[in-house]
């Protein structure tokens, strides 16, 4: 896995990828912090934050989209998978390669919320638990980025299948009050992306929208694990 | 050790590998010997554990690949048929990067210097992987193969788009690696084969045609009694010529080779030799023989002939510019 993990973040930088995506990640956050915030005059980021999850559903199928489609057209995968590694353990050390770089790009909240603090004090537990949301809806996006990866060898399919995999889920309960049946509206509302963040927006740190995150991450991995071992009998 | 029984890989209704078993021992080089097609890379690839498979069992040094993968792929190296390189590494950085990735214990600089001066990589270590030619390319696949010191080598197709003189360096090593190891090798040629092969299984649509040794091999597939000749003279007339030569069972005439010189195939009895009564008959007539040859193989009259027993097989009737497997059956 420590190899994988090593290896995926350096060929971030190796292509333009990881510029690219850190390059996009800090310009649109850029944007959205002096409209929002600066150009009122408030120290609040929440709605920096609600802002941030649109860039989190163009830019993370472009950090995502070559994770294992590019390795399976390259046959790359012939010498992951006959090496002593398991499945779960390339995947894991893609997944993590993808959240550390994409931790390098939520890292920049951090300055903006240092630089409002120069005008007045920020409340610093909303902005770190809007922070902690951030990083987990960013880890279940990767999943399912990854998970789209694994479906397809061509690169910008990928990255297509998963921007409106994303969109779903961040429309999920807008798509589910379209439906006139409680049960399913219920579920949907629950399962929507866009709901359970909001409330880290909210200043709520509600540990089910935490767990919420952390097993849909672990969801898609399991998926993506399964679509390898898949290909492997078919 | 590799020992495989009773394999079978279906892709749907699609028998791409149908009940095959063979054995080879420690330091054995054992051939994998088949048409394109014929399920050698879909063998190595359950072999290896990439993919896997619908029955049967396949032991690496006795450790079963299916039930054991990662016990198993600690024992193997596996070159497949288009190298597995990362094109934007080096050739240094990716090598460190299978070292890691197969947790190899034996000294890191050391053991990469070793490898890189067997498969003679050292002056391009520092080069981008994407740079480099196709034979360097094969060379560090060969040499990610090699690292940890594997017991079991599968190589499939190892010499596949190379240059002569790459072929001849690749085969020497191949035979160097195989005296301590168990190595197998698939290829489509039968001379590379028997060249650096102590065992030949000849594999055809997914079956085992014949499980020999090399030497065994060779002598079912001597072929004296089929002949091709350009002889100059008139066809009407050098035809009965040949037929009329006692043994000679067949003969078919050929393509017009140069001016007046015509290509016979002479297909005589098994065990009979009609080269002197040929040559003989020929000479008193004025007919010069410009170019007498064996019939060499193709790969499809092996099988016809090993799935055929002790039939004869037929001629085949091409030319001699056919496509590019017999060509290189015949010329490699």
């Amino acid at each position: 896995m420590g190899a994988i993990f090593r290896r995926e973040v350096s060929s971030y930088f190796i292509s333009p990828i990881g510029y690219i995506f850190l390059a996009g990640f800090y310009c649109c956050t850029g944007v959205i912090f002096s409209q929002n915030s600066l150009q009122y005059g408030s120290t609040k980021l929440d709605a920096v934050f609600a802002d941030l999850i649109l860039v989190l559903i163009v830019l993370i199928p472009i950090l995502t989209m070559k994770t294992i489609s590019e390795e399976k057209k390259q046959k790359t995968d012939q010498c992951l998978l006959t090496s002593p590694v398991s499945l779960g353990g390339i995947v894991a050390g893609k997944f993590l390669a993808s959240f550390l770089i994409y931790t390098l790009g939520v890292a920049i909240t951090f300055v903006y919320a240092v630089v409002v603090s120069a005008y007045a004090k920020p409340d610093w537990n909303v902005i770190m638990g809007n922070i902690v949301g951030l990083l987990l809806l960013g880890a279940a996006y990767i999943a399912v980025g990854i998970f789209c990866s694994s479906l397809t060898e061509n690169q910008i399919v990928a990255a297509v299948i998963s921007f409106f995999a994303m969109v779903g889920l961040y429309l999920l309960s807008t798509l589910g009050n379209l439906i006139p049946v409680e049960f399913i509206t219920k579920v949907f509302n629950s399962l929507c992306f866009w709901n359970r963040y909001y409330d880290f927006t909210l200043g709520l740190f509600n540990l089910s929208n935490v767990l919420f995150f952390i097993s849909a991450a672990v969801a898609f991995l399991f998926l993506t694990v399964r679509v390898l071992e898949k290909r492997r009998w078919s | 050790m590799i020992e495989v029984s009773n394999l079978s890989k279906h892709y749907g209704d699609k028998k791409a590998v149908d009940n095959i078993s063979f054995k080879a021992e420690d330091g054995e080089i054992l051939g994998f010997l088949g048409p394109n097609g014929a399920g050698k890379s879909t063998t190595m690839n359950i072999l290896t554990g990439y993919i896997s498979a619908t029955s049967g069992k396949a032991l690496i040094n006795g450790i079963d690949i299916l039930e054991n993968p990662i016990k198993a792929k600690r024992e193997l190296g596996y070159l497949p048929e288009l190298p597995p390189l990362y094109m934007d590494m080096t050739v240094k950085e990716y090598l460190n990067f299978v070292y890691d990735l197969k947790k190899c214990k034996l000294p890191r600089n050391s053991h990469l210097k070793d490898i890189c001066s067997l498969v003679k990589i050292e002056h391009v270590y520092k080069r981008v992987i994407k740079n480099l030619s196709k034979g360097y390319k094969q060379r560090v696949g060969l040499a990610q193969a090699l690292i940890g010191n594997p017991k079991v080598l599968i190589l499939d197709e190892p010499t596949v788009g190379l240059d002569p003189k790459q072929i001849i360096e690749i085969r020497t090593l191949i035979k160097k690696l195989g005296k301590n190891r168990t190595v197998i090798l698939s290829s489509h040629i039968l001379s590379e084969v028997q060249a650096v092969c102590d065992k030949i299984v000849v594999i055809n649509e997914g079956k085992v045609v014949a499980d020999d040794t090399e030497d065994n091999l060779s002598r079912k597939l001597i072929n004296e009694h089929l002949l091709t000749a350009r002889i100059e003279g008139k066809t009407e007339a050098v035809e009965p010529l040949i037929k009329s030569i006692k043994g000679v069972i067949k003969v078919e005439v050929g393509s017009e080779r140069e001016k007046g010189v015509w290509e016979y195939r002479i297909e005589a009895k098994e065990g009979v030799d009609i080269r002197r009564e040929l040559f003989k008959r020929m000479a008193e007539r004025n007919m010069p023989i410009l170019d007498l040859r064996a019939s060499e193989l193709s790969l499809e009259d092996i099988f016809l002939k090993l799935t055929m027993g002790e039939a004869l097989p037929q001629l085949t009737g091409k030319d001699d510019d056919n496509d590019d497997d017999n060509e290189d059956t015949a010329k490699d």
